[in-house]
């Protein structure tokens, strides 16, 4: 008896790996990458001025005690767009956003920020994607929490939305 | 009219040199060092075309990447150091070789156990076909 269910062990463990696969034919093709920067110091980055009349984005911005939200946007990224409000909204409950722009030009910029509205304090134009990849950000739009300390204590993967408000504003720790 | 052509003609002469020195698609110079740097891209996963490599992928990041990798190699790291700098930023995901770490020892360890396992069974059957 107890030979028989030995023999059938492989077949079971067969079994078992299909139920596995199939299973995972259901899981998404896309996986959402999470940055491992997330509770690190925010990484060294410098990113010039990405248009004219307002300053670039740096991590010695970061250093001086304010807790700031990083965006990581696109004048040619769709989602980003639909973002602004959310982003104007959150300004005016008194949170800074510095935006880091990336694979982008100040021409494409400055038309995307006259049509959908500036919420940025800063706006630092990546070269080279130097900042998205010290980030650890895999695409936009991204935005990250940056406490007092310099440190990213969160990331928002995708449109900033009215759910994620008061989550957001309470990590900046401004109430109003 | 005539000067279409002749702005055109300045412009691919101009953009030459610019396009030439971009690292993200010109090999080092270095054979040993290119040959380093392709190695490891053709084991870096593209975040963007999740499932290609960035060596083979038209992602703007997958560029970026490309161009990280052949400064740090030209620069003189070592690509596992250049891997584990992405690990880092990314995450295991990012690269196609798994890392040795406690969390994937059974990847490492069960087809190690599967043949032992196997070379028993096998030496049982012959130990009893002998005797």
């Amino acid at each position: 008896m107890n030979r028989k269910l030995v023999l059938w062990l492989p077949f079971a463990l067969m079994a078992a790996l299909l139920i596995a696969f199939l299973a995972g034919l259901s899981n998404s093709p896309e996986k959402v990458i999470v940055s491992q920067m997330v509770g690190q110091p925010l990484p060294e980055f410098a990113a010039g001025p990405a248009i004219t009349g307002q300053a670039g984005a740096a991590t010695a911005d970061f250093r001086d005690g304010k807790p700031r939200l990083l965006n990581v946007f696109a004048s040619w990224c769709v989602p980003c767009v639909a973002e602004i409000p959310m982003l104007m909204e959150l300004k005016a409950n008194g949170a800074e956003v510095v935006g880091v722009a990336v694979h982008d030009n100040s021409t494409d910029l400055g038309r995307f920020l006259a049509e959908n509205g500036n919420p940025y304090s800063r706006i630092g134009l990546d070269q080279g994607g130097r900042a998205q990849i010290a980030l650890g950000s895999a695409g936009v739009p991204e935005t990250f929490v940056v406490d007092g300390t310099g440190k990213i204590i969160y990331q928002h993967i995708g449109v900033v939305t009215e759910a994620d408000k008061a989550k957001l504003l309470a990590m900046l720790g401004v109430t109003k | 009219m005539r000067l279409v052509p002749l702005l055109f003609a300045a412009m691919l002469v101009c953009a030459g040199p610019v396009y030439g020195q971009d690292l993200a698609d010109v090999s080092l110079s270095d054979p040993r060092q290119e040959a380093e740097a392709l190695a490891l891209m053709d084991s870096i996963r593209c975040v963007v075309c999740q499932g290609q490599p960035i060596s083979g992928s038209n992602a703007d990041l997958a560029g970026d990447m490309r161009r990280l990798i052949r400064e740090r190699i030209a620069a003189g790291d070592k690509p596992e150091a250049v891997r584990a700098m992405l690990v880092g930023k990314y995450g295991d995901w990012v690269t196609f070789r798994p890392q040795v770490k406690p969390a994937t020892l059974p990847l490492w360890l069960v087809p190690l156990l599967a043949l032992l396992a196997g070379g028993w069974l096998v030496s049982r059957r012959i130990g009893r076909r002998r005797s």
